[in-house]
């Protein structure tokens, strides 16, 4: 009440921005790095660690294998690429694994 | 039945059979498309009656229905900014698929659709074409940093541009081989201790007493199941987000 009009309305579009962003209403901002979905047990952050190295080795031998049969150059591609899958399976886990910024 | 023949048949609760007498037959309509029915029928019910009251003081269908929406929408924002809102319906419908679909298959003579590698790939299909393709249409041509990781070396670009596209791939693998590996390997051992159950019970008296302990592993690992439902229900959207987060902001 004893404010000038002016600072009582500059209190209220404050009030109002401090509402709307506790709703998710307010301006687009920075989305906080999205949390790991499995900061759970340890057993679980194995079996994902697990998964993801056998996951990228996977599709390294796939791509390998599918370039040496289109190609006709057996084993060239499959073995780089089996190395490929296996560097594609530790980023993986290193970006699981990996302290945040 | 593994009853019958006294040998552990834990795989057998996997295979497919046509239901519907002989139009399903004809159509090869099976168990999976039933329960895929079932599930999406309950998900609209839920939202059809949930919501039609509308009231300001929600009866408990409605705070249900609203719980739902609301714990999805709250995902969609945290983990893929403003933007996510756009794909709130899409990890809506996936989540509660997924999420019906594992709590179905718990009830008996159900079958669970999700422990079918063919079915969590084809959902992750979905996704990694989503991802991707929002991903083109924001960025364009510019996508293809989202494999250059910064500061590195120009001579290794070649060697790490690679690496990272197979990373990128290798999601279509991991994504669901962890729904169905997690689904199967519940129901497999529910059914290998209930096997326990039964091949105790046909060994006199002393076995229909140790029956009661295979039994008591069943109640707990039912309790846990049900929690391995959800988890890889919510995890199965989270990574979906998390995805598709990757997509819209690269990095």
């Amino acid at each position: 009440m004893s404010e000038t009009p002016g600072g009582g309305e500059r209190s209220l579009k404050e009030r109002l921005d401090a509402a709307r962003k506790r709703q998710g209403l307010g301006l687009p901002s920075k989305p906080n790095r999205p949390v790991d979905p499995t900061e759970g047990s340890a057993l679980s952050l194995g079996l994902r660690v697990g998964m993801e190295l056998v996951a990228a080795m996977l599709v390294g031998v796939a791509i390998g294998w599918g370039l040496d049969r289109w190609l006709g150059t057996r084993p060239v591609f499959l073995g780089v690429f089996i190395l490929i899958g296996g560097a594609a399976g530790v980023l993986n886990v290193w970006r699981i694994v990996a302290p945040r910024q | 039945m593994a009853a019958e023949h006294s040998s552990i048949d834990a795989l057998g609760q996997f295979e497919l059979h046509t239901t519907l007498g002989a139009l399903g037959h004809s159509v090869n309509f099976t168990q999976a498309n039933l329960l895929m029915l079932v599930c999406s029928a309950l998900i609209l019910a839920l939202m059809y009656f949930g919501m039609r009251p509308s009231a300001i003081v929600p009866g408990r269908l409605q705070a249900g229905a609203e719980l739902a929406y609301k714990f999805v929408h709250d995902m969609c924002v945290e983990q893929i900014g403003e933007e996510g809102r756009k794909f709130f319906p899409f990890v809506f419908t996936l989540f509660f698929f997924i999420l019906i679909g594992n709590l179905l298959g718990l009830l008996p003579y159900s079958f669970t659709y999700t422990s079918h590698i063919a079915v969590t790939f084809a959902l992750a299909l979905a996704v990694f074409l989503l991802s991707t393709g929002v991903a083109i249409y924001i960025h364009g041509w510019h996508f293809l940093s989202y494999f250059v990781p910064e500061g590195s070396p120009k001579i290794l670009l070649p060697l790490l541009f690679v690496i990272e596209v197979v990373s990128y791939l290798s999601r279509l693998i991991s994504l669901p081989v962890r729904l169905f590996a997690n689904m199967m390997a519940g129901h497999v051992m529910m059914e290998v201790f209930a096997s326990f159950m039964v091949m105790m019970a046909g060994a006199g008296t002393v076995g229909v007493v140790a029956a009661f302990f295979p039994q008591a592993i069943n109640v707990i690992l039912i309790g846990f199941e049900l929690l391995v439902a959800a988890l890889q229900a919510y995890v199965f959207a989270l990574l979906t987000c998390l995805y598709l987060h990757d997509a819209v902001h690269l990095h």
